[in-house]
Order: C-alpha cells, then structure tokens, then sequence
C-alpha cells in the first residue's frame, strides 16, 4: 500500500446515502465515497480499471460496485475487479471517527501515479 | 471526330433488370460505355418488388428508389424516362423512340421486364379495372381506397394476395376471386393452400375459389364482377392480378429470335450478337423468370459480356418465393410438382398452424414448400441449389436444421468449420480461437462462466447460440445446456415470473421485504436484480411503492445519459416532435452558455445535447425549464418519443391530424415507467413516413380511422409490428394505446421489450385481452392512468430545484 500522508476532513458520513456515493475532487484526480447498507464508507480513485468509468456513479451492493459502464464488478475492500476480470482501482485509506466524520487519507504518490 | 470516342451502349428499359446490369458494368469496367437508358415510366428506377409493402402502408415511394438522378449524372449516363422505345435499325445500329429521339449504338440491350396478363372478359376496359404492375397502378389503388369500398381481386396467385391484402390494409372490403382450387397453386400445394385462406380469412378477406370470371358489370365505370356459375360480386374497383407475360413485342417485331421470350444464350445473347437481353422478357433454356433472384444472376453474366471478360455466363435459377403479407410465414422453392419417382416428406404441427413438405427425388431435395414457420427455407433451398445428398439427414431433415445440428453425429459442424480468428462476437470483438483458448484453459463449462471471462454474448446476446455450439464443440461430453427457466439473476434461484407473482401474492411493498420473504442469497442484491425488483414493486402498488433511486441504474438516476466519457447527454421534451423557435434559441443559448460540444437530432425527432459535465446538469435543466421544457426520459425504461409525421396539417396525402395524436399520446403516456424503453409513432397515412410499424406502438392514419400497431423494433433484431386492430375515433387510438402500455407494464420482464414479450406470449394473447374483452381493456387504461398520476411530474424541474442534490454536487474538494 501506498505510503499514506495526512487524513484530511471531507465531509459527514450522513452526506452520502446508504448503498450510495459521494465524489470528492483532489490535485490527483477525482476519488469516489461509498458507503454499504452495514455503514462501512469505502474510498476508491473514481475510476474503473477497465475503461475509466466513474464508479461513482455505478450500483452499490454488499461490499461491490458496479461500473456503470460495462457492469464490471469492483470490490470496495480491494480495489480489485470481481469474477473472471482482472485489474484494479487505487483503494485508499479512510476513517470514520464517533462523530460520523469522514477523514480521507490522500496518499503522497498518487499525483505521479494518476499521470503515469 | 475523335478517335478516342468510346463505343455507345443503349439499354432499353429503365427497371431493375436493365440497371442492375449497368451497375454490374460499372463495377467491372467504369466509364468504357458512353450510356443512354430509356424507360417507359416517367420514373426514376426503383425497386418493384417492393410494390407490395408500399400498398400495405409498410413503406413509401421514396424507400423503393435504387437509383436518383444523382446517381445518372455521376456516371454520365443519359436517361429518357417516360420515352419507350419503339424502333430498332439492326443494319446501321439505332434505336428511335415514342417521342422522336434517334440514338446510336455499339451495343444494345434489351431490358423490358414483363407486362400483366388481362383476361379479356366482357367489361375488362371499363373504368376501375387495374393490374398490379408499376407505381401508377397502386398509386390508383391507394388514391381508390380513400374514396371507394369494394375491391375484386381477380387472381389468388403472389401478386394478387399481395395487392388484396394491401387493399384491405387501405380499409377497403377485398374479395379475391381464384380460378384454381387452392391459392397461389403455382407455389403451394393444396395443403399450406388451405392454410393460408384460413389465415387470409381471419384477416377479414373473402376468398373465392374455382371463380371463373364471366363479366365485368358496370356502365362506364365498374360496379361488380360475375362469375359463370351466376354468382356476382360488388366491386368500385377491380385489380386483374392474374399473372404476367414476358414483353416481347419490340424484340419480335424486329426479328430477333423469340419464344415465350426473347430467346438469348448464357451470355445473355440474343439471335443479333450486339443485342443482348436480360430480365423477365427473356427466355433461357426454355424458362422465363418472374422473380428477381434470377434477374441478378443475369445481371452479372451480361456485364461480363458487355466487359469483354469471360464469366461462365448464366446457368439458369433455382427459384423460392415467399410471400409479402405481414404475418404470414410462407416459403416455397424448386419443384414440388411431385411426380414420378419423387416422394414427399411431410410434417404438420396443427397447435402451432405448421406445415413442411419435402419433395425428395433420387436422394435429393427438389423442391420444398414451407408454411407457419420458414425459418429453415434458406437451408432447404441450398440444399436444392447445391443438389446435396440427403441420405444421412432423411429420416430428421423436417424437423429443421437447428434439430439436425443437435441431433447429427455431427452436431457442431457449423461452429467446427469456423477459422479461429473468424468473429463470434461482434459487440465485443471476440473470436472463435480466443473463446476456445478460455475454455480451455480456464477450465471454463459454461455459458455464464465463457461470458464473464471472453465478454462473448454479453452484450446484445445475438451470438448466444453460436457461443452454446462452440462451449459444446470444444467441450464435447462435458457440456451440458442451460435448462428450464432462467432464475433473475445470482442472488435468487427463482425467474422473473415468480418474483413478480410473489409480490403480488405475498403482498410485499419494498426491496428488503422481497429479499427477506423471497430468501435473497445476498444482502442488497446487485446490479441485475435491484432494479428490476424495483421496477416490479413500483408496477404491483403505484402510488404506495416509493421509488428506490438507488435501484435504478445512473441514467436514471441522475435522469440524464451517461457516456463513454463521464460526461452527460439530456434530451428535452419535444411532444410529438414539435418545437417553436422560443425553443430552439433556449437550446443554442444552453448550448453556448455550457460550451456542450455536441448537438445531434436523435432517431426520434429530439435534439440531443451531448458532453454536459455532471456539475452542469442541474444548471442546463434550470435554463432549459425556463423556457418551458421538461425532460424527454431519453435514458429511461420509460415513454421515450412520439414520431409523427404532418398529417393532413401539411402532407397532401395525410388522412388524419397524426401530429396531433402524437401530441395526445405524448402527454398522455410520458413519465410511465416501464419494462424497458418504450417508443411509438403515428403516420398520417400508409405511406407510413412516421415508421410506424417498428415501434413499439404504432399507429397508421387511414381514411377511414387509425390502424393500431404493437410490438415492432428497430434495435439488433428488427421487427415490423403485429397489426393490433383498427378503430375509428382518436380516443379509442388513445384508450388502446394506454390498456397496451399497462398490459406491457403489467405482463413483461424488466429489460424485455415488446418485440420479445410479444413472441413470448403471443399476440393472440395481446389481441384476446385488449379488442375481445372491453371490459378487460378498460380495467387496463384505468390502472394505467392511476399509476401515471404519480409519475407525471418533471424529474429536471425537481432536480433544478435541489431534489437530490447530493448525485450532482461534490463532497468536498481538496487542494
């Protein structure tokens, strides 16, 4: 895992609702929020590995999304694609504090990384 | 004179026979010929097979043009329409014409078709007795529906059904009079014969057979037809369809050999080594021709004449026929006379109206005549054309070839004879070696698992059958096919119509009920069956479901198409294909203002703005509302567009307000949410400009009311559309219109459209609920309207106005 460098405040977890999404819009491209029906929030780089597709906006279910593009399976977890495709997204770090506080950790690599 | 003058070619005969050889020429050897047609209509060519769906109401003139003038002047060709020729000087090598043109040639080719065959009866030259040839003739027979009610058809052969049918879909009474015990003799045998008059007979024609024509009654104009048993029929209009001759008159009287026919060789030579003949007024081996595969064959063979180029020449034709009547699957090729030393193969499936015979003779298929179901013509009759023998296949053949590719010691050898790197899967790209190398070496077993590792049959499914044959074939014993219903998806073991009949019998009202009660494998479903749940409950309880967004796919959701490229395409609303200026400067403002790369007018009639970035949307709605516009639903399962034409606003030949009922309709029906997308159109006319007959639903003004269409699609299987019934008002239109959308609603599997929902069930069953039963038809427009009192309200002024605001606006920017 990428080196990670300061977790910083994005938002409230109520801002995204249930089995829904929240984009948040960084130097390094934008990263996609979601947060699952047992409230875990997951933080992935927007972007599917297999034609970029804004996860975003795809079909959240158990700990997967869905491209909204060409119905790759993503897992939230890891990043990786689900069933027979292979690739993966940049997952990167988050916390949920008491207080349902969304800290996300934007790691110091990924600037390089989206352009490379 | 200079020497460089190239060598003069004269093609008399304006049709398909004569242009298609020049187009054949052309390929072979451009500009080597300085060219002259003459033609005897005033008409450009055009496609005259096509005479029949243009009576039908299923096409226009203008879609049976092969060739426009543009095409004449590009390849220098001079063109005489409405000019016969009628002189021929062999010695010096000229034609003259009706009006006096005199031009020479090197080479001449005679192209002029066939004329119909007219039973010189008493009254046969009265006004309102027609044949069915050219354009003129149904030009009078549509201009002849409007006015008048009886039609006599004299001829139960392809073109007299054809033409009674076309008549009856103008709204005329239509009784076809038929010499021969059965129709279309020629073609059938007495068995599909009875068939199809039953068929033709429900479709409210009479048919008359063993009707010998004694007179035609009438002062100047006709009035009715008597046969000789005394029996007569009233008649404002008789169509004398009673075959055709091969027009020959100028050849003969020239002196150039003739039989039936203008008599020519393989090269399409005739008795004159510089004129050549090709097409219906031709014989060749002592056959003349009346069908146009053959007409193509010889096509080709006189441009390789004409070219200098040494082709095999004409060999003569196997020919098949089926007949265009919307709705009847009739298909007969070679000969099925039957004979000595012939025996037949015979199959009929009576629940089904299925017929086959085979005429088999010395181990060879001759002649097959098909009815109810001619998916397996094309197969036959390669089998006819190639001679093939049929030994190993005898005692299975009629089942068709699907059974013997199942069935044979050699069941894939379709899929076996494919070259690795030939394309199974179009969509995704995808071929043969690659599918196989998964299987292979994916242990892959099936059709599931060779989709989710190669992407083949994923997408549109057209390739499915190819995909199962190939998992068969590299597979062998291994492989076992999919059986018994589909569950919806991997969360459930149980299908569409189980789901949808659960909820309604259990009562449930929301997503996690049904995944608890119907004991879901997974927490929230996926991607495949939360939204069809969705759609489900939203069509069990309108007005109490509250609809999931989260459910719904992202166009859906953001009520806007989403693209390759993450941005956004919105259609606005434009009922009936309508708009005004005060519109159309709204939409140049939004486009300058959002700087939307991309304007296109949509297949519907609707302007497209496509490349809108998500930030933008609910900026572009609320200007786009300002000046009164709402959403199209371009990217819902929902009412998307209302094509219509002018109607009798405009059009010369409109028979109703079409614009106006699509207009109707339009505000009638937007908002519903539905299986799929959902499309309709309303013609002012037959000539049908609208496309009203692959739609979902469609309507086709005539005089006398409205023609209601169901079921056609222009997607990857295009289907025209079943003929629902007629009505005579434009509520009723719109009272149908509504019972067919709820049925639809009510009755199909989410992402199912018409097309496949209605070969699912039948249109018989579509038919039964919704014209037998008004009562029924009712119950259905009045559970649509309650479930559309809900749904009709703007997504984008809501949205504009802040609903869900979160699916637009960024969490939080960094840096």
């Amino acid at each position: 895992m990428v080196k990670a460098s300061t977790f910083t405040l994005v938002g409230q977890r109520d801002d995204i609702p249930r089995l829904g999404s929240r984009r948040v819009r960084t130097p390094a491209g934008e990263i996609a929020l979601f947060r699952t029906s047992d409230d875990k929030v997951f933080a992935l780089r927007n972007e599917c590995p297999h034609k970029k597709g804004p996860l975003s906006e795809g079909i959240v279910h158990g700990h997967s999304v869905t491209c909204p593009l060409h119905n790759w399976v993503i897992s939230l977890e890891t990043g990786e694609a689900q069933g027979a495709d292979t690739g993966c997204t940049g997952k990167l770090a988050v916390e949920v504090r008491d207080d349902g506080s969304i800290y996300l950790a934007i790691p110091s690599g990924m600037a390089e990384a989206a352009v490379a | 004179m200079t020497k460089s003058k190239k060598p003069r070619l004269v093609i008399v005969g304006n049709g398909m026979a004569g242009i298609r050889t020049l187009e054949e020429l052309l390929k072979r050897a451009p500009d080597t010929y300085d060219v002259t047609v003459f033609g005897q209509e005033p008409r450009l060519n055009y496609n005259r097979i096509m005479l029949s769906p243009i009576l039908a109401g299923e096409k226009a003139y203008q879609d049976i043009i092969l060739n426009d003038w543009d095409w004449y002047e590009a390849n220098n060709i001079r063109l005489h329409a409405g000019d016969p020729v009628i002189g021929i000087d062999q010695k010096r090598g000229f034609v003259f014409s009706a009006a006096g043109r005199k031009v020479a040639y090197d080479k001449l080719l005679l192209a002029t078709g066939s004329e119909p065959i007219v039973i010189p009866v008493p009254g046969h030259k009265k006004n309102g007795v027609i044949t069915f040839r050219d354009m003129k003739d149904v030009e009078t027979m549509i201009d002849g529906a409007g006015r008048l009610q009886h039609a006599v058809v004299i001829g139960g052969g392809l073109l007299g059904l054809e033409a009674a049918y076309g008549l009856s879909t103008l709204g005329m009474k239509v009784t076809v009079l038929h010499l021969a015990p059965h129709l279309m003799e020629r073609q059938l045998d007495t068995a599909a014969g009875t068939l199809l008059k039953q068929e033709l007979e429900r479709r409210g024609l009479d048919i008359i057979l063993e009707a010998d024509t004694a007179e035609i009654t009438g002062d100047d104009r006709v009035e009715g037809v008597r046969l000789k048993d005394g029996r007569s029929f009233p008649a404002d209009l008789v169509v004398m369809a009673v075959g055709i001759r091969p027009n020959t008159w100028l050849a003969r009287s020239h002196g150039l050999a003739t039989g039936r026919g203008i008599l020519v060789d393989d090269h399409m030579i005739t008795s004159n080594p510089d004129i050549l003949a090709i097409g219906e007024c031709v014989e060749h081996r002592g056959l003349c021709y009346g069908l146009v595969a053959p007409i193509w064959d010889m096509a080709r063979a006189a441009a390789d004449t004409l070219a200098g180029s040494d082709g095999k020449g004409y060999q003569g034709s196997a020919i098949s026929t089926k007949l265009k009547v919307t709705g009847v699957d009739l298909f007969s090729g070679g000969d099925f006379s039957g004979g000595k030393g012939t025996e037949d193969i015979v199959f009929r499936d009576a629940a089904r109206g299925v017929y086959k015979r085979l005429v088999v003779k010395e181990n060879q298929l001759i002649g097959a005549v098909l009815y109810g179901d001619t998916g397996d013509g094309p197969w036959y009759f390669q089998m006819i054309k190639d001679g093939t023998d049929i030994t190993p296949l005898r005692g299975t053949m009629a089942f068709g070839q699907g059974f013997e590719e199942g069935a044979l010691s050699d069941p894939f050898k379709a899929v076996a004879d494919l070259p690795a790197d030939a394309e199974i899967c179009g969509c995704n790209g995808v071929c043969k070696g690659t599918i196989q190398t998964a299987i292979t070496e994916g242990g892959l077993t099936s059709l599931a698992e060779v989709r989710a590792h190669t992407k083949a049959s994923s997408s549109c499914g057209s390739c499915t059958g190819l995909v199962e044959k190939l998992i068969g074939f590299t597979l062998g014993d291994g492989y076992v096919a999919d059986s018994g219903p589909k569950p919806l998806c991997g969360c459930t073991s149980l299908d569409h119509g189980e789901v949808r009949r659960l909820i309604v019998a259990k009562g449930i009202k929301d997503i996690p009920s049904v995944f608890q009660a119907l004991e879901w494998r997974t927490p929230d479903g996926c991607h495949t069956c939360r939204p069809a749940v969705n759609y489900y409950l939203l069509c069990a309880w309108p007005g109490e479901y509250q609809d999931d967004a989260r459910a719904r796919f992202i166009n859906e959701r953001v009520h806007a198409n989403i693209q390759k490229d993450g941005t956004y395409s919105v259609v606005p609303r434009m009922w009936g294909g309508v708009t005004s200026a005060k519109e159309l400067r709204a939409i140049a403002d939004v486009v300058d203002k959002f700087n939307i790369p991309t304007v296109k007018v949509t297949g519907g009639q609707r302007i497209d703005l496509l490349g809108i970035k998500k930030d933008d949307l609910t900026a572009v709605w609320a200007d786009l509302g300002a000046a009164g516009m709402v959403s199209g639903h371009a990217y819902g399962k929902s009412l998307r567009t209302v094509k219509t034409c002018v109607g009798t606003d405009w059009c010369r030949f409109g028979t109703q307000d079409s614009t106006g009922l699509g207009v109707k309709l339009e505000h009638a029906t937007w908002g519903s949410w539905m299986p799929h997308k959902f499309k309709m159109a309303v013609s002012g006319c037959p000539r049908n400009c609208a496309e009203a007959t692959i739609k979902d639903f469609g309507i086709v003004c005539v005089d006398s009311g409205y023609e209601l269409h169901v079921g056609g699609n222009g997607g990857i299987h295009v289907r025209a559309t079943d003929l629902l019934c007629k009505v005579t008002t434009e509520e009723e239109a719109i009272e149908y219109c509504m019972a067919f959308i709820q049925m639809y609603r009510e009755e199909a599997w989410y992402l199912e459209r018409t097309a496949p929902w209605i070969e699912r069930v039948g249109i018989d069953h579509i038919r039964d609920r919704l014209t037998s039963d008004s009562e029924v038809r009712i119950k259905l427009r009045d559970r649509f309207l309650l479930s559309q009192k809900d749904a009709q309200d703007d997504p984008w002024a809501a949205r504009a106005k802040g609903v869900d605001a979160h699916e637009y606006q960024l969490l939080a920017t960094i840096g």
